[in-house]
């Protein structure tokens, strides 16, 4: 059952019938665990990985993103918890991480324009209290996130009929 | 000009070239004809030979390879199949089984021996005993016995001439594997009238019904092993393989290759130590994913009416195209023309192939499916 969550996790357009075929699980199996995993959260969503560097043409689509290290003052009982939950609220803010290190929090934050990131980041995240110093780093270019690459593929280069 | 030799001149070019040169020419072509993993050698192995380039490992290494590669080599087929192989006098590093093949049958052929070849086989096996002097003998298996080789059949065909017989199992182009039981009956026919078994187990990796089992382990003392890194690595292009053998039968090896191919090439050789180092989890993950191609592609062929054995090794389907009413270098041929989807024709294989095509499934699954999509079209159409 597991290599169906594996499956779905690479491509979650498979159709439960390929999954069947794939893994020899009868497609009744497949379809009933996929909508257990569905109810129970343990698949929380579907969704498609894009490239908004290849996306032509639409200067809309165009994102910035930055990582923003945050150290912060600890607080008896919470620990770092309840800032980190606090600032992970923010729709702008994708990812929150307590890490080991010289900072505190690592958060991923993306917004339309560098002007919009760093307003977000000076005037709601650096004004929560306890929270001592931000650092900002934009990301130039993307190369590869979650696994996916974000290089030119490899070209085939096998000849089409070979022994 | 005095005339070339006959038995060269007499081999007829590979009938997978012809089909080459049409699709070559073609656009939007669907290969199912392509004998090599669509997977490019991974990354920690490439890694591997770039270092070994760039710090100048461009080198000859030593007539029988590098010794670390050797001992990786036999460590492995003792710890997968419990075989014994001593590195240092009973393996050997080749370019590619294609080039151990020729090695082995040059060492145990004297002119006008026999090997008994059973087929539907790789291109290469019947040309290369013509090569090394010997006379190949075609031994038939059927698609209705899932190609197994049967020993009665074979026994029949034994001559005082015989010197070997010549298997590969997971097969190209059948994907067929020999079951433990046709293996032990070859055995015993071997050991009866004292022949070697050159075994060439070049996809002993691509395996999804069961274990392989290694003929080295059912008879070493007549077993001449082949293998290599290029199906289970992806590393087809790197040309390194090896041989495995009684250490009179590798000694005589290494003599012909000290002579004709020096050694296989240095890179390669630490390229494929890396191969052997690292986890398994990259060849776990390829063979994981022929599975599902297999499963699904094999299921698709039935669907639209290709009856097909079940392959249970290396990346080929062989089914049967009989109901066409079209043989199968006409079907082939038309399958191109038609629907740009590029098979190789069974015949090429031997006569037990006619009737079959082989298809490739080392591409992409929505190629498959594509291809499944034509190829149905093909058959209504027809």
């Amino acid at each position: 059952m597991r290599q169906i969550l594996e499956l779905l996790e690479r491509d979650a357009q498979l159709s439960h019938d390929t999954l069947a075929t794939m893994t020899g699980i009868p497609v009744a199996e497949v379809s009933a665990a996929i909508a257990a995993w569905e109810s129970s959260g343990a698949i929380r969503r579907y969704k498609a990985v894009v490239d908004w560097d290849a996306v032509d043409g639409d200067s809309t689509a165009e994102t910035v993103t930055a990582f923003i290290d945050v150290s912060l003052a600890p607080a008896r009982g919470v620990g770092f918890d309840d800032v980190a939950e606090r600032i992970a609220r923010f729709p702008e803010v994708r990812s929150v991480y307590l890490v080991s290190g010289s900072q505190d929090l690592r958060c991923t934050v993306e917004g339309r324009t560098i002007r919009a990131v760093s307003d977000f980041v000076s005037q709601k995240l650096s004004t929560i209290d306890r929270v001592r110093a931000t650092a900002t780093h934009f990301v130039l270019k993307t190369y590869k996130r979650d696994g996916d690459s974000f290089a030119t593929p490899e070209a085939d280069h096998r000849l089409p009929v070979t022994p | 000009m005095r005339p070339l030799n006959p038995v060269i001149a007499a081999c007829p070019p590979s009938g997978i070239r012809r089909f080459f040169d049409i699709a070559a020419e073609m656009d939007d072509v669907i290969s199912l004809g392509v004998g090599e993993p669509d997977f490019v050698t991974p990354w920690r192995i490439r890694e591997a030979g770039i270092y070994a380039l760039e710090h100048g490992y461009t080198t000859y290494t030593s007539n029988a390879g590098l010794p670390r590669l050797r001992e990786l080599i036999c460590d492995d087929l003792a710890t997968r199949y419990g075989a014994t192989y001593d590195p240092r006098e009973e393996c050997l590093i080749t370019t590619g089984v294609s080039e151990g093949l020729d090695l082995v049958l040059r060492v145990l052929l004297e002119p006008g021996d026999e090997v008994i070849v059973p087929e539907p086989c790789y291109v290469a096996y019947e040309p290369c005993v013509g090569f090394a002097g010997g006379t190949p003998v075609r031994v038939p298996t059927r698609w209705e016995d899932d190609f197994a080789i049967d020993a009665d059949v074979v026994a029949a065909a034994i001559t005082p001439r015989t010197k070997a017989i010549l298997i590969g199992s997971p097969a190209n182009p059948t994907g067929a594997v020999q079951p433990r039981a046709a293996l032990d009956a070859l055995v015993r026919l071997a050991r009866e009238h004292d022949l070697y078994l050159v075994s060439d187990e070049i996809y002993d990796r691509l395996t999804y019904d069961g274990a392989h089992t290694c003929l080295g382990t059912l008879a070493p003392e007549r077993t001449v092993l082949l293998g290599g890194f290029s199906k289970a690595h992806a590393m087809t292009g790197w040309r390194v393989g090896w041989i495995c053998a009684p250490q009179a039968v590798a000694e005589l090896c290494v003599r012909v290759h000290q002579y004709t191919m020096l050694c296989a090439p240095h890179v390669s050789q630490l390229a494929a130590v890396e191969a052997l180092s690292g986890p398994d989890d990259d060849v776990d993950a390829m063979v994981a994913d022929y599975d599902r191609r297999r499963r699904v592609f094999v299921k698709g062929l039935r669907e639209i009416g290709l009856d097909c054995p079940e392959p249970g090794g290396a990346f080929y389907a062989f089914p049967s195209i009989r109901s066409s009413g079209l043989d199968s270098e006409t079907f082939a041929e038309r399958l191109l023309h038609a629907e740009s989807v590029a098979v190789v024709p069974g015949n090429v294989f031997g006569p037990s192939g006619e009737g079959h095509i082989r298809c490739s499934y080392a591409t992409a699954l929505p190629q498959l499916e594509e291809a499944l999509v034509r190829i149905a079209r093909f058959l209504n159409a027809g």
